[in-house]
């Protein structure tokens, strides 16, 4: 059936639509503050036959922007060999298990098929970012777990709601096994109601314009999203583009994890191979391979932001499995750092390899971490405990327009963080700064942004801190003849004594005690361009703002464009 | 289009039936490319209007300029109501006063870190400027903790210190921005003090007096733009007062604010924010008056300008309000503002065929220069207002009046090269496309407007204005499943008559945070007590007629773990805590189609809005009624062949000439000085005693998905 240009973009942009309203709806009514404020979800449509993304929010969280598909594939094949019940009308199944097309066990999705005339049409799956699902360490970023059973509860693919009912028997089980649990069921109603709003949606599309008619336009856009990616990667001139980037640790073993990337352009195809890349780590820092995949998504679409999302779009990138990596972990290796650093550091590499191919689009690398920081203990002005995260953002990379920005979300995510007035509502913390971190942009002709410098005091009982965080070994890399910007930092202050972690960015429960603080300097983005180059006056503006001193300014970008 | 004449008149000589009253009320109303005056005589039963470029150095010459264009005798007239865009400007183009900043010792840069984030969730560029550039903003020692007490006492000498410093590197205007102020604002009331000595203007801003809740970067903010653009919106008001005097004007001038409210001149300054954005307030002020007359009072309000649309919801005759406005990229202002969210695509929206050979409309725009090609100022990319010509909706005679002498062939030349040829169709197929994918776009941004503040489209009325309003808005409807469509009297001069309908406002907003169990019900009676009469006494103070004073009481309301507030509003400022629950169940399952029995509630916010109605004005008078014809067919200027779907021959009528009794069946064009409504094959329009134009959309079948 072929189908006019003008109806397949007003059914792309509807279903688009579906989907968008379905964060909307994800967002607004979830519990969690990681959904409804920070927006860590993602909704979408996939197809019956094999799980490929159809259309997908434009406000999901970027690094699901691959996920979905294998999880909601996974599943197709899983009911298909009769290892999952077959659905009926009005089921919604939940699953969490990162080996099945997953992230981290954090990551919980719900998948719902949609049905047409007493057949599954497609499905319609989403994601959030659940507060806890149980193991050792309270919202389940552990440094230095070893197996996926220390990371919480797993769950495989069953029947959390039949016939549009809630199984109360499933549901008491994971409310067992997870913290806060009594908070769960508004997060729940809230990613069922998303799927819900999605379905009522695509059936008036479906009735609108007849199913015939919107299955040929989502052949059609996908083969024409597959020839967009294809004239934009056609920019990249046939060849092979290597890079090199490394992950700090495994948060056990304190040895650098290196990712080895090298990217053959051929006529409008991108090939991926991580061969090389460290073995399987013992450490939380291994990365399933739906995560591996979706982080080079992620980075092209960071690339190419005008691709819309849809299998058709990773069609011409082909990523070689990166069998025997840390990059393609199997059970029961650890996996709670995959979405948050390890994804980070696979988008930089690509970005490291294409800069100089796409000077104009890639910028130097950013800050690059989710900076999380974790403290858990009792207060005893409330007689109850305490989980807090500090999420923290950093520098973005210069580039070819201008400087980077400065504390800008990670790579992966696009939440906002928490006032500071907040924290100190809820936590015994209090925050003795809250700043710019001088000197940490890397020097460049466009230099990178600035990370963050806070600093946060215990102020009664008792708690223990963890980070998981990255790029304390290495700053984010320049490019084109940038500098590095500058690494992360941790240093805890025990008893009025200092202390930096062993693994830098990486520690869990360190004890603290009131008057204890712990002081986290996020990292600067990456230069971009010889920083000799740089407009003279943008350095005296830098000075004069107290960005750089006088001296840093001088070694940086050389006496003549600090004007000395 | 701005192809109008830059000034029009609605003469009326005789009086009318609604003579009698004696207010004789100006609004004027400063848009960024005309000033707008509407000049209401209830005594004459007169209406006049002007319409003059805005002059960008000076607004004050624009304003002057269209009272000299009636003839105005200044002194009589009894009020004048103006909107600026004085401090909209100023805050958009970073064309701000010299601020500096003094706050909490490790915390200057909270106004440049923000909220950690970035302009787009895809593309790792974006640059962002903060309000006040790093080395005008000082610190010093003081420090409360969340609860409002005392850890490091204000060091008032290193205070002194740093005022002195800032007035030496030549600040005018000046913030205070302590930590925590909301619980506690002694810190800050005592460097206000201290200022009040040292300082040697009235440009000083407290954190906490505008907006009394915690989040330091948005208070913080909201601050900083209150002191950027005070002294400018200070000195511009007050030439313009004392100039109007001069002239004869023996009263207040009251300035329009971004709650749809207004505040006499000599106090404005003082919350200078709140007219930042009064400009689309007012336009929706307009909307909701004409709504209620018009007994419509539930709308969505689409006011389609050159590159830009701007969507609104009105709810019972009330323009939704909300606290957590930004106006771009990380600047928000959060006091209460009508909630007014820029949406998509403008008349200039460029269309384009995409690498994937999709047709696209926007978001890129031709702006004002060059503009569209049919402005004949070197526009070269096909945009929406040109697809609208070529398909005769508006009129083509137009282009006769542009000198450089661009016409339709070259139209259809350049339609049939970018865009037909690419998507193998006619030219006039593809401006066809190029609507129905703006269109498209258009109805899905208004819809996602309208499910953001939980409501349904089809549950509304769509109400029309600006330039491009009317020529979308019965496609947009079709599209969204509206039923109806109203198009008011003069869709180009909303916002100017939103001036002379707009109420006396005042709102306020207390913070409780405490879950339902724990709540002390006495303390929210008082605080509602206390805003109440707060809000009666400033209402008084502005010493302007009113006709009604209307109160609306609301709490924000959350589930205990959630972040995102719902507002709830109340019957009355007494309610029992029952009845909190209750109102807030009900409204929570409205909204989210959610119960959740499991989970207990909470309080955080009491607000309450004090409303003076003033005198309601005659919208009749807009259209003078002796210019209106015997019959419809007097009415007609021409046919012409306008392509719905194909061409067809269709009647175009003259707005002002149009019978109050007429009843039109699409399809056809009706224009007027400020706007060209389209009216599609299949609607049926009428009009109300005031001259709105209602629509009734003939096949809505299918529609709304």
């Amino acid at each position: 059936m072929s189908i006019d240009p003008i109806t397949l973009s007003v059914i792309q942009s509807g279903l688009q639509q579906v989907c968008d309203e379905m964060d909307l709806t994800f967002s607004r009514a979830a519990f969690s503050p990681v959904i409804a404020e920070a927006n860590d979800r993602s909704d979408g449509i996939y197809s019956a036959e094999d799980g490929s993304l159809i259309a997908q929010g434009a406000g999901g969280l970027p690094v699901f922007v691959g996920t979905m598909q294998y999880s909601t594939r996974t599943l197709i094949e899983m009911i298909r060999d009769g290892r999952v019940p077959a659905p009926e009308p009005g089921d919604i199944y939940i699953v969490n298990d990162p080996y099945l097309g997953g992230t981290h066990l954090m990551d919980v999705r719900f998948a719902m098929p949609f049905y047409r005339d007493g057949e599954i049409f497609c499905w319609l799956s989403n994601t959030g970012h659940w507060p806890d699902t149980g193991g050792a360490v309270p919202g389940g970023f552990s440094a230095s777990a070893t197996s996926v059973e220390q990371e919480g509860l797993r769950l495989p693919p069953v029947r959390l709601f039949k016939k549009g009912v809630l199984d109360q028997e499933i549901y008491s089980i994971i409310c067992s096994n997870i913290r806060v649990s009594e908070q769960r069921i508004g997060d729940v109603k809230a990613q069922a109601a998303a799927l819900l709003v999605g379905e009522a949606r695509l059936a008036r599309i479906l009735d609108r314009y007849g199913d015939d008619v919107v299955r040929a336009a989502i052949g059609e856009l996908r083969r024409r999203a597959a020839a967009q990616m294809r004239a934009n990667v056609a920019l990249i001139p046939n060849g092979t583009y290597r890079s090199l980037a490394y992950v700090d640790s495994d948060g056990v073993v304190n040895e650098p994890l290196e990712i080895r990337l090298a990217i053959t352009a051929r006529d409008g195809e991108l090939t991926f191979d991580f061969e090389g890349s460290s073995p399987p780590c013992r450490g939380p820092m291994n990365s399933v391979l739906a995560t591996t995949h979706s982080a080079v998504y992620l980075a092209m679409r960071h690339i190419f932001p005008d691709v819309p999302i849809s299998a058709g779009a990773f069609e011409p990138l082909t990523i070689v499995r990166p069998a025997g990596t840390f990059l393609d972990a199997h059970y029961p290796r650890p996996v709670s750092g995959c979405a948050a650093e390890v994804s980070q550091r696979i988008a930089e590499a690509v970005f490291a390899a294409l800069v100089e191919a796409l000077p104009d689009r890639v910028t130097a690398a950013p800050a690059g971490s989710s900076g999380n920081f974790a403290l858990g203990g009792v207060d005893p002005a409330r007689g109850a405990g305490f989980v807090m995260y500090q999420i923290s953002g950093g520098g973005y990379g210069g580039n070819a327009d201008h400087d980077g920005l400065s504390n800008g979300c990670s790579t992966i995510g696009i939440s906002k963080a928490p006032p500071v007035e907040i924290m100190e509502q809820q936590f015994p913390v209090l925050y003795h700064r809250y700043a710019l971190r001088e000197g940490s942009g890397g020097a460049g002709r466009h230099r990178g942004g600035f990370g963050l410098d806070y600093e946060i005091e215990l102020l009664r009982g008792h708690a223990t801190a963890s980070f998981v965080m990255d790029h304390g070994r290495f700053g984010p890399q320049g490019a084109l003849g940038g500098r590095d910007g500058e690494p992360n930092s941790v240093t805890v202050w025990q008893g009025g004594r200092a202390m930096v972690p062993e693994h830098l960015s990486k520690a869990q429960d360190i004890p603290l005690e009131p008057g204890d603080r712990v002081r986290v300097k996020t990292p600067g983005g990456g230069g971009y361009g010889d920083p000799r180059d740089r407009d003279p006056t943008l350095v005296a503006e830098d000075v004069r703002l107290g960005r750089y001193t006088a001296a840093q300014a001088a070694a940086l970008f050389g006496k003549a464009a600090a004007g000395l | 289009m701005t192809m109008i004449p830059s000034i029009a008149d609605t003469p009326t000589p005789e009086k009318t039936a609604t003579a009698g009253r004696t207010a004789l009320v100006a609004g004027i109303d400063v848009g960024g490319t005309f000033t707008d005056l509407v000049l209401f005589d209830s005594a004459q039963g007169r209406v006049r209007l002007a319409k003059t470029p805005t002059t960008l150095d000076n607004q004050a010459f624009g304003v002057r300029k269209t009272l000299e264009l009636v003839d105005a005798d200044l002194a009589a007239i009894d009020l004048i109501v103006h909107g600026t865009t004085t401090t909209t400007n100023a805050v958009l183009e970073r064309n701000l006063c010299r601020t500096g900043l003094i706050t909490t010792q490790g915390f200057r840069d909270v106004l440049e870190l923000g909220r950690r984030t970035r302009p787009q969730a895809y593309g790792m560029k974006g640059e962002f400027r903060p309000i006040i550039p790093r080395d005008l903003r000082l610190e010093v020692p003081e420090r409360l903790q969340a609860d409002g007490s005392v850890r490091v006492a204000l060091d008032e000498a290193a205070l002194e210190a740093a005022m002195r410093e800032l007035l030496d590197k030549g600040c005018e205007a000046l913030v205070i921005h302590f930590l925590h102020s909301y619980a506690n604002p002694a810190h800050e009331l005592r460097a206000g003090e201290i200022a009040r000595k040292v300082w040697p203007n009235e440009n000083v801003t407290l954190g906490h007096a505008l907006l009394s809740e915690s989040r330091e970067f948005e208070r913080g903010v909201t601050a900083a733009i209150n002191a950027s653009v005070q002294p400018l919106l200070r000195r511009y008001v007050e030439r313009l007062a004392d100039e109007l005097a001069r002239d004869g004007y023996r009263h207040d001038v009251l300035v329009m604010n971004g709650n749809g409210g207004m505040v006499s001149a000599r106090r404005v300054a003082v919350e200078a924010a709140k007219t930042v954005m009064s400009g689309p307030a007012s336009g929706v002020m307009a909307a909701a008056y004409t709504g209620r007359r018009a007994g419509i009072p539930n709308l969505l309000t689409y006011d389609m300008g050159g590159t830009s649309t701007d969507v609104a919801l009105i709810r019972d005759a009330e323009p939704a309000v909300s606290n957590e406005i930004e106006i771009e990229y990380a600047m928000p202002i959060h006091v209460p503002m009508v909630d007014v969210r820029t949406v998509g695509a403008g008349g200039g929206s460029i269309a384009r065929i995409t690498r994937a050979g999709l047709l696209q409309v926007g978001p890129d725009s031709a702006g004002s220069v060059p503009g569209p090609i049919c402005y004949g100022r070197g526009g070269t990319e096909p945009t929406i207002s040109d697809a609208n010509l070529l398909l005769g909706r508006m009129n083509p005679d137009k282009l006769n009046s542009v000198s450089n002498g661009i016409s339709r062939e070259d139209l259809i030349t350049i339609f049939a090269e970018k865009l037909g040829a690419p998507l193998g169709v006619t030219p006039e197929e593809a401006a066809s496309a190029v609507l129905r994918i703006a269109n498209t776009r258009m109805a899905e941004a208004v819809r996602m407007v309208s499910i953001s503040l939980g409501e349904d489209p089809r549950d509304y009325a769509l109400f029309a204005f600006g330039g491009a309003g009317p020529l979308h808005a019965t496609a947009i409807a079709r599209e969204l499943g509206v039923p109806r469509v109203l198009v008011p009297s003069r869709p180009g001069i909303t916002n100017a008559l939103g001036c002379v309908v707009a109420d006396l406002r005042h709102d306020f907003v207390n913070t409780v945070n405490r879950p339902l169990a724990a709540l002390d019900i006495a303390q929210v009676h008082a605080l509602f007590a206390q805003q109440r009469q707060e809000g009666r006494a400033l209402v008084e103070k502005e010493n302007v007629p009113i006709e009604e004073l209307k109160e609306i009481f609301s709490v924000d309301m959350q589930f205990i773990g959630q972040t995102h507030l719902l507002r709830v509003p109340l019957p009355g400022p007494a309610p029992s805590v029952g009845e909190l629950q209750e109102l807030f169940e009900a409204a929570y399952f409205h909204r989210f189609r959610v119960d959740l029995p499991e989970i207990k509630a909470s309080l955080v916010n009491v607000n309450t809005s004090v409303i003076g109605r003033r005198p309601g004005i005659d919208l009749a008078l807009l259209i003078d009624p002796a210019g209106r014809r015997e019959t419809l067919d007097a009415a007609r200027t021409a046919t012409r062949p306008v392509w719905f779907d194909g061409w067809r021959e269709t009647p175009v009528y003259w707005r002002d000439h149009l019978p109050l009794s007429a009843r039109i069946v699409g399809p056809a064009i009706v224009e007027q000085m400020d706007t060209t409504i389209v009216i599609e094959p299949g609607d049926d329009a009428v009009q109300d005693r005031d001259g709105n134009i209602i629509i009734t959309l003939g096949n809505t079948g299918g529609a709304g998905a």
